[in-house]
């Protein structure tokens, strides 16, 4: 396969996302081999720094889903999730990455088919982005002179 | 009765799902279990199903971790192919004679390698696939059955029946085969009697209209079920029979075997076969890959339950056609398919070709089950299924003898699961004072300690049948994980949940001294408490366990991909490993349980579960909302089967008042619940602090006010329940009327409420034949949509037809036109059938009014519980946990869950009391595990957890510094996130544990 192929980390709640992945498993629904899975409790339990660690790792994307707004199994947990998933996507932005590398999105146990949809779209949004070199050091090409 | 002769023990007759969930709930609240199952293998019908309505979730997947906990429960004794032979004594103490089969096989030696099957030269049909393959003389009933026994059909196998062959014994590495094997009779003590034997399909053979008996494209939607079915002939591929070629056209006729009183006497309706077709049809839609044509010929559609009619519009949606017609003629074609001749509605002869037709056969009873009524003197209808009150829907006419599922009438699997639970509850509450006197404590291994070892992982790869070894290349990933770091052994297996790879996981663990297990299989969501609970049966602490969804997030969605999907299985098999061998031990908590159940609500269902609760020794407190017990039942004049409520109200009620085991809080609320499982505390709107261990949801619901047909403004319009109260009063009102309309589905099955009330269209006919039988010559007209009277129901909407009640369909796009004429009703309705506007002035117009939740955000706020689009409380699972919300130790009961009938109600609320009792029976139970911790080093003092806990569950100490109190923390990790010194950690999702996964996902 010659085009590039995105690599993605997910981080899914369980109760909610993780459900609808399941479910679209169970119905069958194909979507790209793209992206990794990392459950979660509940998207409150998102660190912003494992959306860093990520990209420094070199995923060319990020996909963060958790419970629709009041569905929370844990009352809240989306809505802290949200707040800091906003402050993340500004400061993407100034640290160079494009905003479309990062996703958020809200998908209940029972919407396999919105998964399988959200799943193809972010895989071709981070595709179109290209591969993500931004936290990867740049390979050294020293002259000798330059060693010494 | 003395109490030193009750028996703690209690017969189980009927290994399928609601004898299985019987079996968990007695076992699980006290009492010893005898498991009798005549078959090989318990899991009964649900097992042949490929999906359950409405959700399509996979039947296999979520009843196999019940198969196996069934399966290893220490009490519950499993008896395969055992026969009931006698039962005698009375409730509290029974002789039950029973004869245990000879099945040829050491169960003790068998490892279930499939060796036999393989040498063994007699083919045979095979039931489990409707005998569209084949299986041999020596045998398992399906894949994944509990227990996983080889069995030799003895009438076929040929060195039984010939002295000659032997083959099996040969093979047998393990030395199982005993064709010496004799029958065995046994005496077992038992308490009381639940009986499942279930039903049977009806055999269409007999029918010449259907030519199922000769037509090779004539097929029964069991038999299209299992071509459906991953494990079935096909393997899921949709074929018409003659050729194996795919079909273009696929025709589903429904009632087959039921509703019919010409060829057969089943005049009842089955309830279900409308749900499996639109199933069936689905499904078949998704495996041929939309090009399918899909018609279903339908008498009435019977989307009555939680969640169906918008499974039925999802079906119009998808393109399925629905054709009301009976079809009167199934002719072969001479090739292949079939031409099916049918009239239309509006009158038109028309003939229409497929390729396969479906025939959607009914629920039976067989004549072995009528054979056993009989035999235990049990009183049966016209139609052989048991007799039930409303009132004490799963009490069978002997006392001690109790039923749930078919054996009553034909339901679906979430209504037998209640009922089953209900038994559960039922069948013991004589025998309380012989509880847990029979029952064996489990005794854990004393926990190993692995801290400090270095990890010794053991991982194990899962094919799944062939649903992850068919994409994924299991071999490779096994060799993968032998190298990853700290992995001791890893190896694949079939089906990882099977009994014996869990057997065989405990002596690997013992063997390799494994500390740490990485499944690689399907869901944790579904799978892990199964895993879980065998290490600790293997003495490893259940946390050191991780598990990669390599079924659900893998094989199945990239099917297309194989070298993809077997890439993405070893990425996440490493990222497992890599979390596993951070994970330390967990430990848990003893907490105590107040034996107390908080009901919330004091209608029918209410007052029912707080009375079960009592006759099983727990005290309950009732709280109700208004100044008086008894909810909408108050308001209600007698049951479709003729007894009367105010009666059975006024009973009910001085029972509930003269319990010692119950308070009755009238005019009250609850304002405020904290707490959790074994110590919820809620205070009241009277300001009185309830403290209790379990929570009953039971706050029913209310009767829509239509907005149409003039209600509210012309006095004669009224609502069932409105009627009702007029006939209970007898109100001379009535004396004078002679004409009545009744409108179906009034703010039902409309596309912003869509669902069926269930209820009414039961409730109309009943109405409709008392007013017929108080006056002959009332003119009554019922205008309708679908008539859903379901299961033996259908009787009363043919005794309203044969007293001259005229049924009227109409249509959601065509409703009945309601006009007032000075004061007088007048209404205009199209009859379909005529083609003419009936025009009619009636006295009474009664309108059949959608029911609707009581709008309970706050009490689901309060509780933390969810509800569904329509409002109804939303249960943990809807096909197998109906009674039970997600959350530990809350439960629900009645109409608050979804519209139902009285009988359904009090099984609910029986089914309620069942599993409450399972927490209650508890004197302390175990919570944790999964909490947050504070490292105080860390810890600031800031207050930013504490803020943002959603259960209050941190809290500042004296030193300033944040402590976390373990049972109040759920674990969501909301903490460990928010806090910018990491101080907080949530145990099992570790930062540590977390990097460690995104770094190998990369």
């Amino acid at each position: 396969m010659s085009e590039f192929e995105p690599k993605i980390v997910a981080f899914f709640c369980n109760w909610c996302t993780y459900g609808a992945a399941d479910l679209a498993g169970v119905s069958r629904l194909e979507y790209p081999p793209n992206f990794r899975v990392v459950r979660l409790p509940c998207t409150g339990r998102l660190n912003p720094k494992f959306i860093l660690e990520a990209f420094k790792r070199g995923a060319d994307g990020v996909w963060v889903s958790g419970c629709h707004p009041g569905d929370c199994h844990y009352i809240a947990g989306n809505y802290y999730a949200r707040r800091k998933f906003i402050v993340m996507h500004y400061m993407l932005d100034s640290i160079g990455l494009e905003a479309d590398r990062l996703r958020f999105s809200w998908i209940s146990s029972a919407e396999a088919t919105k998964f399988q949809h959200m799943a193809t779209d972010v895989v071709e949004h981070v595709r179109a982005c290209g591969p993500n070199l931004k936290f990867r050091k740049a390979p050294l090409i020293l002259g000798m002179e330059e060693v010494a | 009765m003395a109490s030193d002769n009750t028996v703690g023990a209690v017969l189980v007759a009927g290994g399928g799902v609601a004898g299985m969930q019987a079996s968990l709930d007695l076992a699980n609240a006290g009492y010893y279990v005898y498991l009798v199952e005549k078959s090989l293998a318990i899991g009964g019908r649900m097992s042949q199903l490929d999906k359950t309505f409405p959700t399509n979730d996979c039947s296999m997947c979520i009843i196999s971790p019940k198969l196996v906990e069934v399966g290893r429960h220490i009490n519950i004794e499993l008896l395969t192919l055992t026969d009931i032979l006698s039962i005698e004594g009375e409730e509290g103490n029974f002789t039950v004679k029973a004869r245990k089969n000879p099945r040829y096989i050491d169960m003790s030696k068998c490892i279930a390698c499939g060796e036999c099957t393989k040498k063994c030269p007699k083919k045979l049909n095979n039931e489990y696939n409707e005998n569209l393959d084949t299986r041999k003389a020596i045998y398992v009933q399906y894949a994944q059955a509990v227990p996983l026994k080889y069995g030799i059909d003895a009438k076929e196998c040929i060195y039984l029946t010939k002295g000659k062959c032997g083959n099996c014994k040969k093979v047998c590495p393990a030395d199982a085969v005993n064709y010496d094997d004799k029958p065995e009779d046994i005496s077992l003590k038992v308490g009381s009697v639940i009986l499942a034997p279930g039903f049977a399909p009806f055999k269409p053979s007999d029918f010449e209209t259907y030519r199922y008996y000769d037509a090779k494209d004539v097929i029964t939607a069991l038999e299209f079920e299992r071509y459906l079915g991953a494990t079935g002939p096909t393997m899921g591929h949709v074929i018409r029979p003659s050729d194996h070629s795919d079909p273009k056209k696929i025709a589903f006729l429904q009632c087959v075997g039921s509703r019919d009183i010409n060829r057969t006497d089943h005049g009842y309706c089955s309830s279900v076969c409308c749900m499996y077709a639109i199933k069936e049809a689905i499904i078949a839609k998704e495996h041929a890959g939309g090009n399918l044509d899909v018609t279903i010929f339908y008498m009435d559609i019977r989307t009555f339950g939680k969640d169906f009619e918008r499974y039925y519009e999802k079906a119009k949606a998808a393109g399925i056609k629905f054709v009301r017609s009976r079809v009167h003629t199934v002719q072969p074609e001479p090739q292949n398919g079939v031409m099916i001749h049918y009239i239309t509605d509006g009158g038109v002869s028309n003939q229409e070709f497929f390729d396969v037709a479906v025939l959607s056969h009914g629920l039976v009873i067989t004549g072995e089950t009528k054979k056993l009524s009989d035999e235990l003197e049990l009183e049966t209808d016209h139609y052989n299924f048991a007799k039930t009150s409303t009132f004490a829907p799963v009490a069978l006419s002997r006392p001690g003898f109790y039923a749930c599922g078919v054996f009553t009438g034909p339901k679906d699997i979430p209504t037998s699961v209640m009922e089953a639970s209900a038994a559960a509850a039922a069948s013991t509450t004589k025998l309380t004072s012989a509880r847990s006197t029979l029952t064996k404590v489990i005794h854990l291994p004393a926990p190993v300690d692995v801290s400090g070892e270095p990890p010794r992982i053991g991982v194990f790869i899962c094919h799944c049948g062939i649903n992850i070894a068919s994409v994924v290349d299991v071999p490779k990933v096994v060799e993968f994980a032998k190298t990853l770091p700290f992995v001791e052994y890893a190896t694949n297996t079939i089906f990882a949940c099977s009994q014996d790879s869990q057997d065989k996981l405990v002596s690997l663990i013992k063997e390799y001294r494994l500390n740490r297990i990485v499944v690689s299989a399907c869901s944790p969501r579904t799978h892990e408490p199964l895993f879980q609970e065998t290490l600790a049966s293997a003495g490893l602490n259940k946390y050191l366990y991780e598990m990669a969804n390599i079924r659900n997030h893998d094989s199945w969605v990239h099917a297309g991909h194989p070298a993809e999907a077997t890439r993405k299985a070893m990425d996440m098999t490493e990222m497992a490993v890599a979390k596993a061998a951070l994970l330390v031990p967990l430990k848990e908590n003893i907490i105590d349980v107040d034996p107390t159940a908080l009901v919330i609500g004091g209608g029918v269902a209410g007052l029912n579960t707080a009375l079960t609760l009592s006759s099983q020794g727990f005290k309950s407190v009732i709280v109700e909302k208004s100044d008086k017990t008894g909810g909408n039942a108050n308001r209600i004049h007698s049951t479709p089967k003729g007894e009367s409520v105010p009666e059975y109200l006024e009973s009910l009620k001085k029972k509930v008042e003269e319990d010692p085991n119950i308070t009755l809080i009238l005019n009250s609320q609850v304002n405020k619940a904290d707490g959790y499982v074994g110590n919820f505390v809620s205070t009241l709107s009277t300001g009185e602090e309830i403290k209790h261990g379990v929570t009953i949801i039971a706050t029913g619901a209310l009767e829509h006010k239509p907005s149409e047909y003039f209600y509210g403004k012309n006095p004669n319009v009224l609502t069932q329940l409105e009627l009702d109260e007029l006939i209970k009063a007898n109100d001379p009102r009535l004396n004078d009327a002679k004409n009545y309309v009744f409108i179906q589905c009034v703010g039902s099955r409309e596309p912003d409420r869509l669902y069926c009330s269930k209820v009414c269209c039961t409730h109309t006919v009943h109405a409709a034949i008392e007013l017929k039988k108080r006056k002959p010559e009332a003119r009554i007209f019922v205008l309708y949509r679908d008539i859903r009277t379901y299961a033996q129901k259908e009787d009363l909407y043919k005794e309203a037809r044969s007293l001259g009640v005229i049924f009227v369909r109409y249509d959601l796009d065509a409703k009945p036109e309601v006009l007032e004429e000075d004061g007088h009703l007048k209404i205009k309705a199209f009859d379909p059938v005529s083609g003419h506007v009936l025009v009619l002035s009636p006295d009474f117009l009664v309108l059949a009014a959608a029911m609707v939740s009581g709008n309970e955000c706050e009490l689901a706020m309060q509780f933390k519980v969810p509800l569904d689009q329509d409002g109804w409380f939303f249960e943990a699972h809807q096909k197998l946990r109906p009674v039970d919300f997600a959350t530990d130790g809350i439960f629900m009961a009645g109409i608050c869950h979804y519209p139902k009938p009285m009988e359904e109600v009090i099984a609910q609320a029986q089914a309620a009391a069942a599993r409450a009792a399972t927490v209650l029976i508890q004197p302390k139970m175990t919570v944790g595990g999964i909490v947050a911790e504070i490292n105080q080093n860390k810890c600031s003092g800031c207050g930013v957890c504490v803020s943002v806990c959603p259960y209050n569950a941190i809290s500042l100490d004296d030193k300033g510094k944040a402590v976390v109190n373990e049972a109040l923390c759920k674990g969501c990790g909301n903490c460990a996130s928010s806090c910018r010194s990491d101080a907080p950690s949530l145990r099992g999702f570790t930062n540590a544990g977390l990097f460690a996964q995104i770094a190998s996902a990369l």
